[in-house]
């Protein structure tokens, strides 16, 4: 049974179909990517699978779970994390404390235990501090620990965006155009750390990506987007050759 | 006969609080502040008109001419001191530099007029209107201070939508950036704004003070809350807004001090807005704004 | 391990120099009492300065670290200085001892303060910024308006309430007033000492800081900053604002309780319940540096004592004080006294000593 089962997802804004007909089903253990032209509906299609945007039509069903339309939290208990497009980090928080933000459903106890600080305080902190720097290291992030996250430079934000998502424990992880403002150097090596995170975490992943060399580079499926519908699905290499796609991408 | 003398006073209160309360709204929809200090304009005019009338003796109309080109020259002045040199800090910095300049205006009039209450002639002289055989009796200042509203709301509509300098407050509130980019004088409007904001005051003073004659240093403060809870009321940034919200609460103010309590009728006026903001969060008239994920 | 210590160690040293400033206060002013050379006017402003550094404490619980701006927590003040002014009047004779009505008394006040912050929190869900503002300005009036209406009386038959006036509660004979509307409450004990209000300060610290180190002081300015990605890592953004409403009310009410008992008669004016006085404390949260616990207090110490020590300018110590404000605010917002600022803050020193951190804001903005 596929992790991820998406089928004949639908959202309407006013008049407008933003995402219609949407089909998609990710394996465990895939690393699928979702393309297509700017505008088509890629981040809609990631809103509403994490919850932020209810959808109007069709369902979603993780790991044998129907997913459609609960709110964010609840998704994201039930194991989807992601990124964003545009950086959301906790900015005025050190780059630990928002790997520990992301560590809050893992590691748990009451405000009351944290305001008189009874031992649990003291065991959970340390358990959370520990498994924090674990998930930095693998960024190599563990040096700016007590950085404030909006003083790391662009690359290393995208890097502890992903890292925090990672603290949830989640079974799928979505990453919304994560070499976005990248050079090549540091696509590549994101290149890298994602190919590892996958290894590692024995992660699922789903991606959006503009940059095609990242697509081709590590993905092995792909579902390409366009005005809202289904373009062309399948393997990387028949998706990227199909005529229609490249029709899409580079116009007539 | 009752109830219509409660609303004719009250849509006399509230075109008052819509004058304010235009003043809010632009003020906020163009700058981005919630300018605290905008209620003791009202003061200052209404301490203009005093000092010229009552103390020197000078007609009316110079009174009124008076406060109103005193009180733009003080908005346009804050403006520049206080509120430009913090463009880029947070709402809450400004927030709280208007709350200085509120209790400047109001400290200052303390020390020029001291703290005894004055009492304000009326601007007004037409005499009361009395219909139904003297069932309902309308004051001079009430119908004075409707038709002025009428007039300056039908003005000030014309003149945002209208006018190049109106569209041009149209386009910064709208956003700032791309105004700037289309070759808006994005500082022009904003003084452009507190000039005509600070203007309204001065009439809207004129006006409260002849309807409630104690002029005192705080006369501005109490009009002032109101006026930027009928702007909220109305959706704050929103001018027709700011005008239903501002006559909303003038009427629901009077109506319950008519027949509920007198002593209760702030609390009902808060107790409205609050139960207006938990069905339309965004007030009456407002945008709703979601944040793009 | 070497970087966790480092970091517990950046906040507890922050954390740390906050208390020893608690600490280093009251030695001083408990020796220049014990040696009897403490001034009248000194004197009479160690209470309030307790209650104001307590107000801003809690209130920057709500502005710096849930980032909302509330305009009304002099309300809360208002209803912890009111349900406790009450109770100790009331229980007067059914309580001899002073210190366990005292006590029952703080208790109440702060609890109560507490479900009404509860009550102000729910609406607080749905809005955001100027208009959760004036939601809780308009709050803290009604609370105002209400309790100068307020008649309670007692006799034999027990309580009477009116909303009119003392005639309409229809007291007996033997009756007693306990409520007098725009009276208020007279005969208040003066409960209220330099110790317990300082203790109880130490304490709203303890709690503040204790909150803002933990897995809920996280998610709560996790929310702040950015409450999407909050929501997408499974933090609760409801029971987390609520929390912290109720945690910052609670404390208002306790100051409430010592102020309401530093009084012998208790009433509530716009000065003292109304906006201007929620305006104020938020003056002390933003003028101490929103987010900072030691600045709060801080600005609500020296800006307490200020006033008074300037007594002697008479009608120009308001003028100077809205001067001083604004001058402040234009300061704290120029960029060249910034830069020079972040050069001689003591978070600063300690991060980058620590780090020998070469990666600053300028390299970044």
């Amino acid at each position: 049974m596929a992790l991820l089962s998406v089928k004949n997802l639908g959202i309407q804004f006013g008049g407008l179909r933003a995402v219609d007909e949407f089909n998609l089903e990710i394996e465990k253990g895939e690393l699928y990517g979702l393309i297509g032209p700017n505008g088509a509906g890629k981040t809609t299609v990631f809103n509403m699978l994490t919850g932020v945007y209810k959808p109007t039509a069709g369902e979603i069903v993780l790991d044998g779970k129907n997913i459609t339309g609960k709110k964010q939290i609840e998704i994201n208990k039930l194991g989807v994390a992601r990124t964003f497009q545009n950086i959301r980090l906790f900015s005025q928080m050190s780059v630990l404390d928002n790997v520990k933000a992301g560590l809050h459903n893992q590691y748990k106890y009451s405000t009351i235990s944290g305001i008189f600080r009874i031992p649990t305080y003291f065991k959970t902190e340390k358990k959370m501090n520990d498994r924090a720097l674990e998930l930095l290291r693998v960024f190599d992030l563990q040096d700016e620990a007590d950085f404030l996250a909006s003083n790391l430079p662009y690359g290393k934000q995208r890097k502890l965006e992903i890292a925090r998502a990672l603290a949830t424990n989640p079974k799928l992880l979505l990453l919304d155009e994560p070499a976005a403002g990248m050079n090549p150097n540091e696509t590549a090596e994101l290149m890298d750390t994602i190919k590892f995170v996958r290894k590692e975490f024995d992660m699922t992943i789903l991606l959006i990506e503009h940059d095609m060399r990242l697509v081709s580079g590590i993905c092995e499926k792909l579902t390409v987007l366009n005005f809202g519908k289904v373009l062309a699905q399948g393997k990387t290499s028949e998706v990227l050759s199909n005529p229609e796609v490249i029709t899409a991408y580079l116009g007539e | 006969m009752d109830f219509l003398s409660y609303l004719v006073s009250g849509i006399s209160l509230g075109s008052i609080y819509a004058l304010i309360a235009l003043g809010y709204t632009m003020v906020y929809g163009i700058a981005k502040m919630l300018n605290f200090a905008h209620g003791d304009i009202i003061m200052v005019g209404g301490y203009v008109i005093f000092t010229l009338c009552t103390t020197m003796g000078m007609p009316t109309p110079v009174g009124i001419i008076g406060s109103v080109l005193v009180c733009t020259i003080l908005g346009v002045v804050i403006e520049r001191v206080a509120y430009k040199p913090l463009r880029k800090a947070t709402s809450l910095a400004v927030l709280i530099t208007a709350i200085g300049v509120s209790y400047f205006l109001q400290n200052a009039a303390l020390l020029i007029f001291g703290s005894g209450t004055k009492s304000f002639t009326s601007v007004v002289s037409i005499p009361a209107l009395h219909l139904f055989d003297g069932a309902l009796v309308i004051s001079g200042e009430t119908i004075v201070t409707i038709i002025v509203s009428v007039i300056i709301m039908v003005v000030l509509s014309l003149f945002i939508n209208k006018t190049k300098p109106g569209r041009a407050m149209l386009a910064v509130s709208e956003d700032r950036g791309a105004a700037q980019l289309m070759g808006v004088n994005v500082n022009g409007t904003i003084t452009l704004t507190f000039a005509i904001g600070s203007a309204l005051a001065a009439i809207a003073g004129a006006l409260l003070c002849s309807a409630y004659p104690a002029l005192s240093p705080t006369t501005g403060a109490m009009p002032g809350i109101k006026a930027f809870t009928a702007a909220v009321f109305g959706g704050i940034g929103s001018i027709p807004g700011a005008m239903i919200g501002g006559i909303l609460l003038g009427v629901i103010e009077n109506l319950s001090k008519g027949y509920i309590s007198t002593q209760l009728s702030d609390t009902i006026v808060f107790c409205v807005l609050i139960i207006v903001l938990l069905v339309k969060p965004t007030g009456l008239f407002g945008k709703k704004i979601d944040e793009k994920v | 391990m070497a970087e966790k210590t480092k970091k517990l160690k950046l906040s507890t040293k922050s954390n740390l120099l906050t208390y020893a400033m608690l600490l280093v206060f009251f030695v001083v002013m408990q020796s220049l009492i014990a040696t009897d050379s403490i001034s009248n006017k000194l004197n009479g402003l160690l209470v309030p300065i307790c209650i104001y550094s307590i107000l801003a404490v809690s209130l920057n619980l709500v502005v710096g670290i849930l980032g909302d701006l509330s305009l009304g927590h002099a309300g809360f003040m208002c209803v912890g200085a009111y349900a406790s002014a009450f109770f100790s009047v009331s229980s007067a004779d059914i309580i001899p001892q002073d210190w366990l009505r005292f006590l029952i008394a703080l208790i109440l006040g702060g609890v109560v303060a507490a479900f009404f912050g509860l009550l102000i929190g729910i609406p607080v869900l749905r809005l955001k910024g100027d208009y959760l503002a004036i939601v809780t300005l308009a709050f803290g009036e009604i609370i105002k308006n209400i309790v100068n209406l307020l008649y309670v009386g007692i006799d034999s038959k027990g309580l009477h309430i009116s909303m009119e006036s003392s005639q309409a509660l229809g007291l007996e004979a033997d009756g007693r007033m306990l409520i007098k509307g725009a009276l208020g409450i007279t005969g208040t004990p003066k409960d209220s000492t330099f110790l317990i209000s300082f203790i109880l300060l130490l304490i709203t610290v303890v709690v503040a800081l204790n909150l803002i180190n933990s897995r809920t002081g996280r998610a709560v300015m996790a929310i702040r900053d950015n409450r999407i990605a909050a929501e997408s890592i499974g933090i609760n953004v409801t029971k987390y604002k609520l929390v912290v409403f109720m945690i910052s009310a609670f404390f208002a009410g306790i100051a409430g309780v010592l102020y309401s008992h530093n009084l012998s008669s208790l009433t509530a004016t716009s000065k003292n319940f109304g906006y201007n006085m929620s305006i104020t404390i938020l003056v002390f949260v933003v003028l101490g540096g929103i987010g900072s616990t030691r600045g709060s207090i801080i600005a609500a110490a020296v800006l307490t004592a200020l006033p008074e020590y300037l007594r002697s300018l008479n009608d120009y110590r308001m003028l100077i004080y809205s001067i001083v404000l604004i001058l402040l605010m234009l300061a704290n917002n120029n960029e060249r006294l910034n830069v020079f600022k972040e050069k001689i803050s003591i978070t600063n020193f300690l991060r980058n000593r620590k780090k020998g951190n070469t990666l600053d804001k300028e390299a970044k903005s």
